[in-house]
């Protein structure tokens, strides 16, 4: 009796391959978000600062601010925009510029007298992500200028401690290697709900469910069929792209295991595939899945801790959040691919993410169980 | 007004192909005046194309429609004649919306006409009377018996008095007691307005019978034309069938033989292969199947009779143990039918309405995998699928896709895998619906050879009655319950009819079976009011109505209404708190290996800042590499031996700091926090230690401005409003068009007056008020939930969000004309809206740091405008005059995008 329903759940697997195979809307999502989308993702992470905006009034007119003003120069900063002071602060409402610096008058002389002097620097902090980063830039570069300037005038007096700061894992900061291995992370989410949901959709849609269901089989085996079959796909495809796209192409090392991060990677799409299910049997037609989804990927990506970190989110969302499956993914993907992780690092994501995957296995069945009589 | 000339409809070399297949291929016709014209032929062969094309609801392509008297490809005489032609399509309701009620149907349809509220009144008390709907003006359209859909649908036709009556397919279904009636129906309404014309498309050769002058059709052609007995005379036949077979070429009726069936053999009475008892199914208060009975015996052809909805699929599906009946009890092969039974499954087959097998899958792998699934054994699988493919005539497509074959051949496809595993019970629901006459009697052969030769029970359900008559006995069904079961003829003898569908009659009369409508009230045979004959080029009224409807329907579906109003709320919480750029609370540990004061002193002066959550201290390196991998610590820092003495003795020392790099953005961050934190460690310890000052005398004075503590929500919240104000509604208005192809009801976009600017108007507005609501939600959350605080004036911000809605339901507008399903509709949107939002719009990066392509997207797109307006309103504390700069491209948009929309929707199909 066993053998004749693992071999049920072996056969209608196969049937969802077929399936699979000849869907080419699915098939070129599946080969689009595991190759180009990787890629893009990887080298489209926007550059620290780039063409940042900047405007000087220049009230000096002194070498030292035409100094400064010429240090400012593509691509980190756009030229710089002489205004008036004046015009500077309607230029910053309406957005013109970022960055706003204010060079008074007679700061030079000021400087050389050792008079205390400072540059006015004004920053636009709508824009988080420019006038974050930039600021520091702007500061550096104004500083640097003006020691150079001054150089020879002065002598230091700090003590003599070093900060020697060194990134791990990812010495050079490089943001292509944080952007093609998360979206690896996501898509595996994102294609494991959509595939396994479609697929039982489908079937509905076109009747099929209605003639398994008539068949010896049961809705055990119906949805293992359809959780082992898209796993498998998903898995395969992660697999390629991360050798091909991630280390081929982009030439970002992998610090871990593989295999420890596909394992990880079983579990995760055991419990994202009985989600797909679990949100096929709410929706009524392919465009509410569509919605639903939308509602539910969004959730289970930003705030999972792999678009920005889970330590600056509320705590209860972080708290919340550790119930979502892609959250133990994401911690167990980071650790293993990131920072070489074994498995005596990362087994309690591990087996978190066991836990959540047999209890959405769980209700999944149940509701497919209940539902599968009105689908019918 | 009326169409004097003897011909209603002229066709000369009329051609229609949808890609590759020809609908129409080169048809010529004449159709008469005031007579009613029925169009004859199995499904397929080009009867609907032909009446679209004739109503105006498809675009000629090749060849010459004239119908009353002008060009049907001329806008300006569709515009002319489309107020006296009414079009009902195929389809049970297909064109009236299932959500909404009778009354609302109705009112939709009178308004579109241009009647005013008293004569709307008149005329749905007028015709609902006639239909005997009246007495159901409230019930929402979803919950009407097929028959009554029909009428409704005849009624929405009719509210505007047509000279032309375009009637594609409307008995279809519909149990012969309605039939009957709708028929009389048109026969009232034709004796009180003589001049209207009639033309009828049908599957059903009984009815056509009664009309006054046929075509008949098969594959785009036409066979032959004239009166019904014209054709009888002409073929030398008994029945319209007989003669429609005789008229198809050649090469089609070669392989015909008529259906000959051989008596049951009389022994095995008690050899009882279903029996169902007193088999009830209720969903909620609705009563599916009322107390059924029946037995059933081996090797017999037991039929199901009956109109849609009548009970029959859900009987059927009991049986199967899909459904789990309610109360009552049934046998199959003698054993009790319970839902998980698998034994007794592997003894039954099953064929379901429609065609459901996978498409995705051969011939052959269809087959086998079924085969496999009923535990055929592995060894006879090969032999047991060459039977069926040569059984079933299926040899040469056994490598083709099942959507590429005919129906007929489907229908065999079908059979032949409900018979793979060689059950001893077939349950077959409405097999051949849609299959033309000739491959219908072919399955029926097949069924009769499995009956009586291979001694196979069938159950079978239809609607038709010829099929009826070749069982061996039938049940009646009506509205949950069996009326009678017996053998055909003696069903007809006990009634003292003269064919089947007399009996059925009379059976349905005695269960008191449709509403009988009042005769007196003869529709539409009082002379009416003239109709607003100008056809006006924007009418108020009209687009009012679609405005209305779409309201209504809006506020039924409980998905789209959530997602309208919830969707954006949810979201806006997630990417509140989800894009926060703020780094707060890392854990970091030290490496102490001095432990000296001054070294405590250096880490106490990390632990004092809010960004730095001290953990335990790090014992070795060992430890180190752990805690790091394992992502517990963002920052390790670690202090040399003999830092202390070496810092006082002013010799060089260097403290490490190891970040995690894993995620680059945050440790840039991290590098700034520690780099800062150093200084000032250091600038203390020059003061304290050395007594010097490291006051720089020079310096760079910071100011962030609109958001001084440089915290992400009042950066973020004001960018992730007109984003989602622009995501969301787009998405729904395109559903709401594209949704509306997909049912069948853009078709009253094609015939009634509505004007295309008009049905998008109207679509959009509701849209923009439900934007709205979401906009002034968001704002409330944003200032209430996540405290960012408006400081500029909120009325313009308003006002921005007014246009900008506008902007963002054109846009789902024009998605949707471009699309033709929802899902397309919803990926187009999503392209459309969200990557130029995030990428171009100035989001993250405002657009001036942009080059190329993108940056010209980024200045011309609305939601750039919308940004600025929006931060300035919020975070800059602007009025109305310091960003009307920005007002001017976004009112601009509005028209740009809706006329775009206008432009690529078509008023015909294509």
């Amino acid at each position: 009796m066993r053998t004749r329903h693992l071999a049920n759940v072996y056969r209608l697997g196969v049937k969802e391959l077929w399936s699979l195979w000849r869907d080419p809307m699915m098939l070129f999502l599946i080969v689009y978000t595991f190759s180009f989308a990787i890629y893009t993702a990887a080298t489209a992470m926007p550059d620290t600062l780039h063409g940042a905006p900047i405007a000087i009034v220049d009230e000096d007119g002194s070498p030292l601010s035409s100094r400064i003003v010429s240090a400012f120069y593509p691509p980190q900063f756009t030229a710089p925009q002489m205004i008036s002071i004046g015009e500077m602060d309607r230029g910053m409402d309406a957005g013109r510029f970022t960055f706003a610096l204010d060079i008074p008058p007679d700061f030079q002389r000021d400087v050389l007298a050792g008079r205390s002097a400072s540059v006015q620097l004004n920053v636009d902090a709508t824009r988080m992500g420019q006038a974050f980063t930039g600021s520091g830039y702007v500061q550096q570069i104004v500083l640097g200028e003006i020691s150079e300037f001054t150089q020879h005038y002065r002598a230091s007096s700090v003590p003599p401690v070093d900060l020697a700061l060194r990134a791990r894992f990812n010495p050079a900061l490089e943001k292509s290697w944080f952007g093609g291995l998360m979206e690896i992370i996501n898509n595996v989410t994102m294609l494991s709900i959509i595939l396994t949901g479609a697929a039982l959709i489908r079937e509905r849609e076109h009747g099929t469910i209605e003639h398994l269901l008539v068949m010896p089989v049961t809705p055990t085996e119906i949805m293992l069929a359809k959780v082992w079959a898209m796993g498998v796909v998903v898995l395969l495809a992660a697999a390629i792209s991360l050798n091909v796209v991630v280390r081929g192409l982009l030439q970002v090392p992998i610090e871990g295991s593989i295999a420890l991060f596909l394992a990880g990677a079983c579990l995760h799409l055991f419990a994202t595939t009985s989600l797909g299910i679990f949100m096929a049997t709410l929706a009524r037609s392919m465009p509410q899945f569509g919605l639903l989804l939308i509602l539910t990927m969004i959730p289970l990506e930003m705030l999972s801790g792999g678009q920005t970190p889970r330590e600056s989110m509320p705590r209860f969302v972080q708290d919340l959040m550790l119930l979502a499956p892609t959250t133990h993914f994401v911690e167990l993907g980071q650790a293993i691919l990131y920072r070489g992780a074994g498995i005596s690092v990362v087994w309690k994501p591990f087996l978190a993410l066991a836990l959540i995957g047999s209890v959405l296995f769980t209700l999944s069945l149940r509701r497919f169980r209940g539902s599968i009589s009105r689908m019918a | 007004m009326s169409d004097a000339a003897p011909t209603v409809a002229r066709l000369q070399g009329v051609r229609l192909r949808y890609g590759k297949t020809a609908a129409l291929d080169g048809v010529d016709l004449e159709l008469p005046a005031g007579r009613m014209v029925g169009l004859i032929g199995p499904d397929g062969v080009g009867k609907s194309s032909l009446l679209a094309l004739i109503a105006g609801a498809r675009a000629v392509q090749d060849g010459r429609v004239e119908v009353l008297g002008g060009d049907m490809a001329q806008k300006r005489h569709r515009d002319a004649v489309c107020p006296r032609i009414a079009y009902m399509p195929q389809g049970l309701g297909r064109n009236l919306y299932p959500t909404l009620s009778v009354e609302e149907n109705l009112q939709f349809f009178a308004r579109l006409f241009g009647h005013d509220a008293a004569e709307r009144r008149r005329r749905i008390d007028e015709l609902t009377r006639a239909t005997g709907l009246y007495e159901f003006l409230a019930r929402p359209v979803g919950k009407l018996s097929g028959g009554m859909k029909q009428k409704l649908g005849l009624c929405c036709a009719l509210i505007h008095d047509p000279d032309l009556l375009v009637l594609d397919e409307p008995t279809t279904g519909v149990d012969p007691l309605a039939r009957a009636q709708f028929w009389e129906l048109i026969a009232r309404i034709r004796g009180g307005r003589p001049g209207m014309s009639v033309l009828v498309a049908t599957a059903y050769m009984d009815e056509a019978q009664r009309f006054d002058w046929l075509v008949a059709m098969d594959d785009g052609h036409v066979l032959a034309t004239g009166a019904p007995r014209e054709l009888l005379a002409r073929t030398a036949s008994r029945s319209l069938e007989a003669a429609f077979i005789r008229l198809l070429p050649d090469e089609k009726k070669r392989d015909y033989r008529p259906v000959e069936i051989p008596p049951l053999p009389a022994d095995g009475e008690d050899d009882i292969a279903i029996e169902a008892r007193e088999l009830t199914m209720r969903f909620g208060d609705f009563t599916a199947v009322d107390h059924v009975s029946f037995r059933i015996r081996r090797g017999e052809i037991f039929g199901f009779l009956g109109s849609n909805g009548c009970g029959k699929t859900t009987t059927m599906k009991m049986l199967t143990g899909l459904l789990p009946a309610s109360e009552g009890e049934a046998w199959l092969l003698g054993a009790h039918v319970e839902s998980g039974d698998l034994a007794t499954r592997r003894r039954v087959g099953y064929m379901s309405q429609g065609f459901s097998l996978y498409g995705e899958l051969n011939v052959r792998q269809n087959l086998v995998l079924h085969a496999r699934l009923f535990h055929v054994p592995e060894a006879q699988i090969e032999a047991r699928v060459a039977e069926m493919l040569a059984r079933f005539g299926l040899q040469d497509v056994q490598a083709s896709l099942p959507e590429r074959l005919p129906l007929g051949m489907r229908q065999r496809l079908s059979l032949a895998v409900a018979m793979v595993h060689k059950p001893e019970l077939l349950i077959l629901d409405e097999p051949t619906s849609g299959v033309d006459p000739i491959a219908r009697d072919n399955f029926w052969r097949l069924l009769i050879e499995l009956s009586r030769r291979d001694r196979v029970t069938i159950f079978i359900s239809t609607h038709f009655m010829n099929e009826a008559e070749r069982c061996d006995r039938i049940s009646m069904m009506h509205a949950g319950r069996v009326l009678d079961s017996d053998t055909p003829a003696a069903l007809v003898a006990k009634r003292g009819a003269d064919t089947l569908e007399d009996a059925f009659i009379g059976y349905l009369l005695e269960a008191g079976g449709g509403a009988a409508p009042d005769a007196s009230a003869a529709a539409g045979a009082r002379p009416s009011a003239p109709q607003p004959a100008r056809h006006r080029r924007f009418s108020l009224q009209r687009m009012y109505s679609y405005l209305w409807r779409e309201a209504l329907e809006l506020q039924r579906d409980p998905v789209r209404a959530t997602m309208a109003l919830g969707g954006s709320l949810v979201l806006m919480f997630v990417i509140g708190f989800g894009i926060s750029l703020d780094v707060e609370s890392l854990r970091y540990a030290v490496l102490d290996r001095d432990q000296t004061t001054l070294s405590q002193n250096y880490a106490l002066n990390l632990a004092g800042s809010r960004y730095f959550s001290e953990q335990a201290p790090i014992a070795d390196y060992a430890e180190l590499d752990r805690r790091m991998r394992s992502g517990e610590l963002s920052l390790a820092i670690e202090i040399p031996p003999g830092f202390g003495r070496d810092v006082m003795r002013g010799d060089k020392v260097q403290i490490a700091a190891w970040i995690d790099g894993a995620m680059p953005q945050r440790a840039e961050t991290v590098q700034g926090y520690v780099q800062g934190l150093h200084q000032q460690w250091l600038a203390e310890q020059a003061r304290d230690r050395l007594g010097t000052s490291t006051d720089s005398p020079f310096g760079v004075e910071v100011r962030f401005r609109y958001n001084p503590d440089v915290k992400s929500l009042p950066a973020m919240v004001p960018a992730v409003i007109p984003m989602l104000l622009l995501m969301l509604p787009a998405m729904l208005t395109a559903l709401a068009v594209v949704r509306e192809k997909e049912l069948g009801s853009i078709v009253n976009l094609y015939v009634t007056p509505v004007t295309r600017f008009e049905f998008l108007l109207g679509k959009q507005l509701p849209y923009v008020a439900l934007a709205m609501l979401n906009f002034l939600l968001m704002s409330l959350l944003a200032v209430t939930v996540f405290g960012v605080p408006i400081t500029g004036s909120y009325p313009t911000l308003l006002l921005a969000a007014l246009v900008f809605s506008g902007i963002a339901t054109s846009m789902g507008l024009l998605s949707s004309a471009l699309t033709r399903s929802q899902i397309a509709a919803m990926f187009f949107t999503m392209i459309g809206t969200m990557i130029p939002t995030v990428q171009f719009a100035g989001l993250i990066n405002p657009v001036s740091s942009l080059e190329g392509v993108g940056r010209l997207i980024g200045e011309v797109y609305p939601a750039t405008h919308m940004f600025i307006i929006s931060r300035g309103v919020f975070s800059k504390g602007l009025a109305l005059h310091d960003v009307q700069a920005n007002f001017i491209p976004m009112l601009l948009a509005v028209p740009v995008i809706l006329g775009a929309a206008v432009a690529l929707l078509r008023k015909q199909e294509r």
